[in-house]
């Protein structure tokens, strides 16, 4: 059979912004993991969260598809503003809650109480907005939910479909992306947050305030999965309080394939798995045509496990010194 | 008259029992509502009836008590007596997260069935116990969950009846525990033809037997088995011109089971099917599954899934590269709830959705509208589609005590198993030797401003 090209490109753009948005959780997993060495299991919870509070601010506003475009874009970069706020602060009062208390427990300790966090969280978005998925209110008319870039403003005559949503996911995440990566190596907290990375009880002895640096990386991987609860709240048209776990899974497998610890491996992990599993719901069907969306998971961790056989450290794991 | 309804009427009229006392005695002695009422009129006392103009059956103003006469087999007479002790029923379904609705309806149908014939039934008081089988975790039924309530009622000696499940895959675990006692089980929402009988191409090998180890049947049910819904939908689809199909599923028993036999009418009626395959519930997009399936160009795509399952999502993607213009989505029962809808949201318009029965909304007659009515005002919204089998589920085993007697856990299961001539919400029906109901139907509806809009009855192929 012919390969598909053009086919191939339309997954490939599909994998990668589905990537970009595993890519900022699994920033959140990576950043918590390299200094407290914890995998916080909450944190797709804490994205829920994010995408929850956006749901509520959104609607609070009131805003349509005939509102000005200057309201919607204003209203988008507070509620972005307040969502990154809120599960900041949510997933930093979970360490000053459990995780500060069991800094030096077995570390089995902080996992379990993470766990139950993930839980209580879940349970709270059940009361919050309810069991079933809500529907993001509709903030782009219907012709530019579909409109596609490739030939609407480039007038190219292809099957390739490249949507405004898949822009603008893309758009935000960069930015982020770029933020982060400033943030962590060209700031005085970032260098901290390295050094504490790197050794705790050395970056104490210099006068680096532990606690503060580990609450700070807390809030900074909690941003960024408030930004992602908000974008996935758009770009997936809904939210559910179960949203988290998938993306949560996904985002840690991210994390562990680029290398945990490692910023730029949280992201080549996240962009992979985005893509991967859009080729193996789509692409690879029409080359195995008992194939099917069920395969999924199993590839996802099926590359995992290939990776850590012979590579345990991750994709871009031997770049300890960067370690976060 | 007959002297034993003269001598009711006569402790009515000097006050030595209400009303609701009269139709229930009067019941127990095997008359209808109706002809109590006339009774009552030949007596001289209509003016003490609170609405004299019309029959107890067709008043929503008289007592529940004598519209609940009416449902069920009005051959067998209902016994109120308390004293040999207590029978108690226990249901199983999902009652939290995206269920909690649905199952609350179901339970509140049940409950209303049982106060309706006076909690007491065959010489015994009924209780009742709603127990749930989804946990917090998923929101979903659970295997371990199902196993537990099952035998919560084996362990349980009072236990006589188990009322449940809503999901396939839970019965296809709790029907061999009730198999070995046995104990009588009877479901109001569960499709999956393999529960009950063998259909080659839709069941699975050693289906239905393997969920029988005593060799004797303990389950009936009283919806349309998935083979006669995905038979008619599929007939539907070929006879309005859709060739070709693309069809999706859920992964679970019922999904992949109504799935198949979409697939196996669909290509019996010379349909073409471009793909088979399960998707992933908890997936947070379908983009790529659903371009995949786009650049097929399918008629129809058809999605069997129940809504806990993320089917609203997957449509909403399926829709945002196949436009309805172009492509047809046909969804079965479990589908049909107001969850669906919202999941759904835009892209739902225009869905095709089928039932197996008749929806409550669509319940003709005084006997359905008046069991809406009271539901309605029970839940403060129009009951869920499988509440009404509930209620007559639960009636069913009510019946069968009323026979029985005795507090005997086989002969109330050959009791029920024997119901025939039951006089349902929706018509008059009895179950065959594999535990279904004798006249099933399938109604099909079309999503229309947020609502599910009758398009009419569909029926599965001939030959």
């Amino acid at each position: 059979m012919d390969f598909n090209a053009s086919l191939f490109i339309q997954y490939l753009i599909i994998g990668v912004a589905s990537g970009a948005l595993i890519a900022l959780i699994a920033l959140g997993y990576t950043l918590v993991y390299g200094i407290v060495e914890l995998i916080n299991f909450a944190h797709g919870e804490v994205f829920m969260m994010g995408a929850f509070l956006a749901l509520t601010v959104v609607g609070l506003a009131g805003l349509n598809a005939d509102s000005s475009w200057s309201s919607i874009v204003g209203v988008a970069l507070l509620t972005l503003a307040a969502a990154m706020l809120f599960s900041a602060l949510i997933n930093a009062g979970i360490d000053r809650i459990a995780y500060r208390r069991l800094r030096n427990a077995p570390r089995l300790a902080p996992l379990i109480a993470a766990i139950g966090f993930s839980f209580i969280l879940q349970n709270i978005g059940i009361y919050w907005l309810g069991a079933n998925p809500v529907t993001a209110p509709t903030l782009l008319p219907n012709e530019y939910r579909a409109f596609n870039v490739l030939t609407e403003w480039f007038g190219l005559d292809t099957r390739i479909r490249l949507r405004l949503l898949d822009i603008g996911v893309i758009g935000i995440t960069v930015p982020l992306l770029a933020f982060l990566t400033w943030f962590v190596y060209r700031t005085r907290t970032g260098k901290a947050m390295r050094a504490v990375a790197q050794d705790r009880e050395a970056a104490a002895l210099m006068g680096i305030d532990i606690n503060r640096t580990i609450t700070t990386a807390f809030l900074l991987g909690g941003a960024l999965a408030g930004a992602a609860g908000m974008i996935a709240l758009f770009y997936n048209n809904a939210a559910r309080f179960q949203m988290g776990f998938r993306y949560g899974l996904f985002a840690f497998t991210a994390a562990v394939l680029g290398g945990i610890g490692n910023l730029s491996g949280a992201v080549l992990g996240g962009l992979l798995i985005g893509v991967v599993w859009a080729l193996s719901d789509g692409f690879m069907k029409e080359y195995i045509p008992a194939w099917g969306a069920q395969w999924t998971p199993a590839v996802i961790f099926g590359v995992l496990v290939i990776v850590m056989v012979f590579k345990p450290s991750g994709l871009l794991g031997e770049q300890t010194a960067d370690k976060v | 008259m007959d002297p034993r309804v003269e001598k009711l009427v006569q402790a009515f009229q000097t006050g030595a029992i209400d009303r609701r006392a009269l139709i229930i005695r009067a019941a127990a002695l095997g008359l209808s509502a109706a002809a109590v009422s006339s009774a009552l009129r030949t007596a001289g006392v209509a003016a003490q009836d609170a609405s004299p103009a019309a029959s107890p059956a067709a008043s929503p103003a008289a007592s529940p008590v004598g519209e609940a006469t009416l449902v069920g087999n009005p051959n067998i007479p209902h016994i109120t007596d308390t004293s040999k002790g207590v029978i108690k029923f226990y249901s199983s379904w999902p009652m939290i997260a995206g269920n909690e609705q649905i199952g609350g309806d179901m339970r509140e149908a049940v409950v209303m069935a049982l106060e309706d014939y006076g909690n007491a039934a065959g010489g015994f008081a009924l209780e009742y116990e709603a127990l749930d089988d989804a946990i917090a975790s998923t929101g979903n039924w659970d295997a371990g969950r199902e196993s537990e309530n099952a035998n919560t009622a084996v362990n349980d000696p009072d236990a006589m009846v188990y009322l449940g499940t809503y999901n396939s895959g839970a019965a296809a675990i709790s029907i061999p525990i009730l198999n070995a006692v046995p104990m009588a089980m009877i479901s109001p929402a569960n499709t999956y033809a393999g529960l009950t009988q063998a259909v080659e191409g839709v069941t699975e090998p050693g289906e239905p037997d393997k969920y029988y180890p005593s060799g004797e049947r303990n389950y009936m049910r009283n919806t349309v088995a998935d083979h006669i819904q995905g038979g008619a939908q599929a007939n539907w689809s070929v006879e309005n011109g859709l060739t070709s199909a693309y069809i999706l599923h859920d992964n679970e028993l019922y999904g992949r089971g109504v799935a198949a036999a979409y697939q196996l009418y669909f290509q019996q009626l010379g349909g073409e099917v471009l793909g088979f395959e399960g998707y992933q519930r908890d997936a947070p997009d379908y983009l790529a599954l659903a371009t995949s399936i786009a650049d097929r160009a399918p008629s129809v795509v058809y999605v069997g899934a129940v809504n806990t399952n993320n089917p609203g999502k997957l449509v909403q993607d399926l829709r945002s590269v196949m436009p309805p213009d172009q492509v047809t989505i046909v969804l079965p029962d479990g589908c049909f709830s107001q969850g669906f809808i919202d999941a759904a949201a835009d892209a739902g318009e225009g869905c095709y959705v089928t039932f197996g029965g008749v929806p409550p909304a669509y319940l003709e007659g005084a006997l359905g509208e008046e069991w809406v009515t009271r539901m309605e005002e029970r839940l403060g919204h129009l009951p869920d589609a499988y509440a009404t089998y509930s209620y007559e589920a639960a009636i069913i085993a009510i019946q069968a005590i009323d026979q029985v007697q005795e507090k005997d856990r086989a002969a109330i299961l050959d009791t029920m198993f024997a119901t025939q001539g039951f006089v349902g919400l929706s018509g008059t029906y009895g179950f065959t030797e594999t535990g279904d109901p004798d006249k099933p139907s399938v109604f099909l509806s079309q999503i229309q401003d947020g609502q599910f809009v009758e398009v009419g009855y569909i029926n599965p192929p001939t030959a």
